[in-house]
């Protein structure tokens, strides 16, 4: 009778049941779905893109090289790349991949440590206008960002930072209405005592945010911080609008330069590849190290 | 505990001044000042990067602006062109099929996912491989089903070889590749969905469940009887955030088919890039954003009028 669904939903609680077995299979299915193209792009990038079309439909790679990493990340002479089918142009993934870095761990700092300012503003203290400023922040959630990017671009364009970091990373780098709202929501949890523990001490405001919210709360902040990286890592449409150039170009950037660059003909699949795997291993090894608190964080979201 | 419950977002707050029973009267004027300073590094943030350029686009969509000289206001121009234009219109007749393909494709799957999950496993590691793909960028996603699907050396053509289908050329014929592009981020959304619903799965009370069990209950009848109407408030929540986001389709678009075949794949969002960055045409591209935003808006509000996402059956 029972079927509070146990961990590992064993047998036992009905034994021999073909709904269950189905539904184990339908389950694998989508886990097969979700995790077999991963396995093709590594294949793919491990492979000799000029022999690849020999065996189109094998798992494993094709005449096994290194090659198509060396290639993108330029330490590949010319030759070599062509020999193994890429199209000699230089790539440096190596640069693509230091500007995401840049430009991605700037984006958490300011974002989070500014939004946790400001949520710390909005949960604990007391001051006129609170919750109409704070209204008005959550509403810029409902703005489409393609809304605020044309003018967006118009002004970092106007101020000469086309094409610099400070430009790709300006939109992101003060708040983001989701980052102030996620923050505030801890910080409205935390216990008035310990604050006022210390302000009995004679701590001053910036002490108590410093030494007694932000220390309470690293669990949200680090979970904030990696959803923050994750996407900063990620977006394509506004780095692709102010910074094209090679010095400021960011992954999401360069591979799709790097798509719209190899030939046709005979494009360099296995190169592009191992440019995408480059691009996507940081956020992956991120979840391998954050994954329970990403996935938790979900269950935030979807009761926001 | 004694003072102040820590979770009432203080409702006293506003313009009221200093409560009576406000036990520390002497740090107002400063706890005002120290409010501020806090909040100001996010408040230029909001005002030069949400509020003043929302505010300016709506400006710009009342004008002939091409970036190089200033801005002149024409009036309804823009929007007089809009009606006209039969690319915006076909952009908006495609951005609609691909949202419908999207969504009900993936609400589909991401429901029974979850409820998959709901009912066999409490796994995290499951939960962790069914996000992987949301984790990494559009243009890498984009970029693996691009090569997976290419007409010559795809894996998937290759696997329509295999039971004898001919090779369908994904993003290259017109009828095929809002399809295709819809089932890609359905490939990205899944998992990401799928978590949503769970997390409102959780939610629902356990003995619920156990009452329909004593009763005898099946499996299928719980799901239509007591899961999906519990569940109705999340999925209205679940389907704003999704088809507010599947109306934005844009990196996938320009990576791969880049409006094409024919303007098969101009999707909204990517016509207004292609007027601003390609034509230079500002004020019209602003003017678009205008109607995009004005429909985000009316889908998010009757998206949780017909769902009454507000009203919950579990009292």
């Amino acid at each position: 009778m029972r079927t509070t669904s146990r961990p590992r939903g064993s047998g036992a609680v009905r034994r021999w049941n073909v709904g269950r077995l189905l539904a184990w299979v339908a389950l694998f299915v989508i886990i097969v779905i979700t995790l077999a193209p991963f396995l093709w792009m590594a294949r793919t990038a491990l492979s000799n893109n000029r022999v690849l079309f020999t065996e189109p439909g094998s798992w494993l790679p094709v005449d096994f090289t290194w090659g198509p990493f060396e290639r993108v990340l330029g330490s590949a002479s010319t030759e070599e790349a062509q020999a193994e089918g890429g199209s000699g142009a230089s790539l440096r993934f190596w640069a693509y991949l230091r500007n995401s870095v840049i430009v991605s761990t700037l984006i958490t700092l300011g974002q989070v440590f500014f939004s946790a300012m400001a949520a710390y503003a909005f949960a604990r203290l007391r001051w006129p206008g609170r919750d109409k400023v704070f209204f008005v922040f959550v509403t810029a959630l409902m703005v489409p960002p393609v809304f605020t990017m044309l003018p967006n671009f118009v002004l970092i364009k106007n101020l000469g930072l086309l094409n610099t970091y400070p430009g790709i990373i300006a939109p992101f780098f003060f708040m983001t209405p989701f980052a102030v709202f996620f923050l505030r929501q801890f910080f409205l949890g935390i216990s008035r005592e310990v604050e006022e523990a210390a302000m009995i001490d004679g701590a001053g405001y910036f002490r108590i945010f410093f030494r007694v919210i932000l220390p309470m709360s690293s669990a949200p902040l680090a979970t904030l911080g990696v959803l923050t990286f994750i996407n900063a890592w990620n977006e394509y449409f506004w780095p692709q609008l102010v910074g094209q150039e090679e010095s400021v170009r960011v992954l999401t950037v360069a591979l799709s330069a790097f798509h719209s660059s190899t030939p046709q003909t005979g494009p360099d699949w296995a190169g592009l590849m191992a440019a995408t795997l480059i691009a996507a291993v940081p956020t992956m090894l991120l979840f391998l190290v954050f994954g329970r608190r990403i996935v938790n964080s979900i269950q935030f979201t979807g009761v926001r | 505990m004694a003072t102040a419950a820590p979770t009432a977002p203080a409702a006293a707050g506003d313009d009221a001044p200093a409560p009576v029973d406000n036990p520390r009267p002497r740090w107002r004027g400063g706890e005002t000042r120290a409010a501020l300073l806090f909040v100001a590094p996010a408040m230029v943030g909001f005002l030069a990067f949400f509020a003043w350029p929302t505010l300016r686009g709506l400006y710009l969509s009342f004008t002939d602006y091409d970036l190089l000289t200033s801005a002149d206001f024409s009036g309804l121009d823009n929007y007089r062109r809009l009606l006209e234009d039969e690319v915006f219109w076909n952009s908006l007749w495609v951005t609609l099929k691909y949202v419908a393909i999207n969504i009900s494709v993936q609400t589909f799957a991401a429901l029974l996912l979850a409820v998959l999950i709901h009912r066999l496993t409490r796994s995290v590691v499951l939960r962790g491989i069914i996000l992987l793909p949301y984790l990494i960028s559009n243009v890498v996603v984009a970029l693996l089903w691009y090569w997976m699907a290419d007409y010559n050396l795809g894996v998937i053509n290759e696997m329509l070889g295999w039971v004898g289908f001919d090779p369908v050329a994904f993003f290259g014929d017109e009828s095929w590749a809002i399809p295709t592009i819809a089932m890609v981020n359905v490939w990205r959304h899944l998992g990401y969905t799928a978590l949503l619903i769970f997390a409102g799965l959780q939610m629902i009370n356990r003995d619920v469940y156990e009452a329909a069990a004593v009763d005898g209950a099946g499996e299928v009848r719980v799901f239509f009887r007591i899961t999906l109407p519990l569940l109705r408030p999340v999925m209205a929540l679940v389907m704003v955030l999704t088809v507010i986001g599947s109306w934005q389709i844009f990196d996938t678009v320009a990576v791969t088919t880049q409006g094409g075949p024919v303007d098969a794949t101009r999707v909204v969002q990517y016509y207004i890039y292609d007027q601003a960055f390609n034509r230079f045409d500002f004020g019209y591209a602003s003017a678009i954003s205008v109607v995009l935003f004005l429909i985000l808006a009316g889908v998010a509000l009757a998206q949780l009028k017909l769902l009454r996402a507000d009203e919950s059956d579990q009292s």
